[in-house]
């Protein structure tokens, strides 16, 4: 009795201090970043295209306009195969193939990000630029890169959010004399919509934070993209490119990039619980 | 159960004490020579690393990138032995450092090779990478767009091109942006439109390097002071070595560890 005792205490601490963790990082973070996003002002900050660092421009509407066109078009590519992939697994694959394909796909999970990045330089980056025009490195390179990277995520936790649907509705529905695919796409997917969503948010949470791939296949210009062939900077690759020389104010301004992104991360995350709750209570009405 | 469990705890706590006492130890005894910067000056400082722990068994070098202002951060932070620089020190930087020059080396101006444009002048680079001039065709090629491929901000070779080239004007907000000389020779290296700038010793045969105003980027041009896009490559030091730190740099100096550098394609310090 004493040794629970004293092992839920020690499992408490090391809790805790996982937390506090976190909230040390936070506090860091802001307390680095903030003090020049108030100085340069919202409007210098948040919405001014002119980073210049070494003389004192520090806007970074360009990044976020990068992250966002990057991250859209990675849910895009991942929504759509991951979500593909989902149904297929469950509804129209046999048992024994989804049994291989499954670990498979979680499988890319593990795949290190400069791997993804490599391949995205050596193979799709020359391949966009060739066949389609523009840098090569782009918004749509970054996309695909990034929608492979989130298709495990994506597929993994819609394949819990179909299978977790009781089994009655689907009979149900085809016993009313509905084909596969209408009780799949009117019934099921309909039932499992708000454990897709979390899939999907959970996916963008990775996409809007993964630098090194990014990095590679982005082309890191300072420019809103017009479109897909153009090349973009995102908030991560910004800190990621130069951060190593940061010094002073440009050092801050670094900082206050990550607080940008932190409070994206954070709107995401708020969005998925959100919506992850509202699944809850109507599963049980 | 819960009697092996906590047992197995503390056995683990244990184990992790002892590795970090041993590591703690282990590590002060034989501490390498750490260098870290540009990551112009890695490929050569690699090279004459390797040469020198060939010959002297006992000694340690590490090498690392990082870029040049990186480098100057961890010797001041006391993280390395030597920083690698590749351009000149700022007035501020050098009250607080003494730099060494290891060799010099060319800023080549690099093609693809497939472009037919095989000499510019200085003004012809700055409004190529500034972007007032956005057909290759203005410039004596054919007829497409112009990528200008820069590098990060910090980096010492796009402070050194900044500064030679440059001047005043800004390198274009569109020009692409690679982290290091390897990912710059790759891009130019599939891109037909692309135009960069990297280290000379570093260009290799896969991409052109062309003529800045009339003069061929080569060694001897360097020397003879004919070619302009040139910059130093320095070791960074702070206060006084320690002794193992030392007899690398004095090897790095030494005439073997230039010739080592010349065969490299760089170019000797005067």
């Amino acid at each position: 009795m004493r040794q629970d005792k004293l092992i839920a205490a020690a499992l408490m601490i090391v809790a805790f201090s996982a937390v506090s963790g976190l909230a040390l990082i936070t506090v860091f973070i802001f307390k680095s970043g903030l003090p020049l996003i108030i100085e340069s002002g919202a409007r210098g900050f948040f919405l001014s295209l002119d980073w210049d660092p070494k003389n004192g421009s520090f806007g970074i509407l360009s990044m976020i306009v990068g992250s966002l066109a990057v991250t859209a078009g990675a849910m895009i590519i991942g929504t759509v195969f991951g979500l593909g992939l989902a149904i297929v697994l469950t509804q129209f694959c046999p048992r024994e193939i989804a049994a291989i394909l499954k670990p498979l796909i979680e499988l890319l999970a593990g795949i290190p990000s400069v791997v993804y990045g490599f391949i995205g330089v050596v193979t799709i980056a020359p391949l966009i630029r060739t066949h389609l025009g523009g840098p090569g490195l782009s918004v749509l390179a970054a996309s695909i890169v990034l929608g492979v990277m989130v298709l495990p995520t994506v597929t993994s936790i819609s394949v819990d959010a179909i299978k977790a649907v009781p089994r009655s509705y689907w009979e149900g529905s085809i016993a009313l004399g509905a084909t596969e695919w209408q009780s799949t796409y009117m019934v099921l997917l309909k039932a499992a919509r708000s454990g897709i969503v979390a899939a999907i948010i959970l996916g963008m949470g990775r996409a809007v934070g993964e630098t090194m791939a990014v990095i590679m296949v982005a082309g890191n210009t300072l420019e809103i993209p017009h479109g897909p062939l153009d090349a973009v900077r995102t908030l991560t690759s910004n800190i990621a490119l130069e951060m190593g020389y940061a010094s002073g104010k440009h050092r801050d301004a670094l900082f206050a990039t990550a607080v940008t992104l932190f409070i994206i991360i954070m709107i995401l995350n708020t969005a998925a619980l959100l919506i992850a709750k509202r699944g809850v209570r109507g599963g049980g009405r | 159960m819960s009697k092996s469990l906590a047992e197995w705890i503390s056995s683990l706590c244990l184990t992790v004490a002892l590795c970090f006492l041993a590591l703690g130890c282990g590590g002060k005894h034989e501490r390498a020579v750490n260098v870290v910067g540009s990551t112009s000056v890695q490929p050569f400082a690699e090279f004459l690393a390797e040469e020198y722990m060939a010959a002297h068994a006992e000694e340690n070098v590490e090498v690392q990138g990082g870029g040049s202002t990186a480098g100057l951060q961890a010797v001041a932070n006391q993280l390395a032995d030597i920083g690698m620089c590749s351009r000149s020190l700022t007035e501020d930087e050098e009250k607080q450092f003494s730099g060494t020059t290891i060799a010099r080396d060319g800023l080549a101006i690099v093609v693809n090779p497939g472009n037919p444009v095989t000499e510019l002048t200085t003004d012809q680079l700055r409004a190529l990478f500034s972007g007032s001039i956005r057909s290759w065709k203005d410039v004596g090629g054919e007829d497409g767009p112009v990528r200008p491929i820069t590098r990060e901000e910090g980096s010492g070779t796009r402070e050194s091109f900044t500064h030679l080239v440059m001047g005043k004007e800004r390198i274009s907000r569109a020009a692409l942006t690679q982290e290091s000389n390897g990912a710059v020779k790759e891009l130019v290296k599939g891109d037909p439109a692309a135009i960069g700038y990297m280290s000379l010793g570093l260009v290799g045969s896969e991409l052109k390097a062309i003529k800045v105003d009339g003069v061929e980027p080569t060694g001897e041009n360097v020397i003879a002071d004919q070619y302009k896009l040139a910059r130093p490559f320095l070791f960074i030091t702070e206060g006084t070595l320690r002794p193992e730190a030392q007899r690398f740099m004095d090897y790095v100096l030494s005439p073997e560890g230039q010739r080592t550098l010349e065969s490299e394609g760089l170019v000797r310090a005067k």
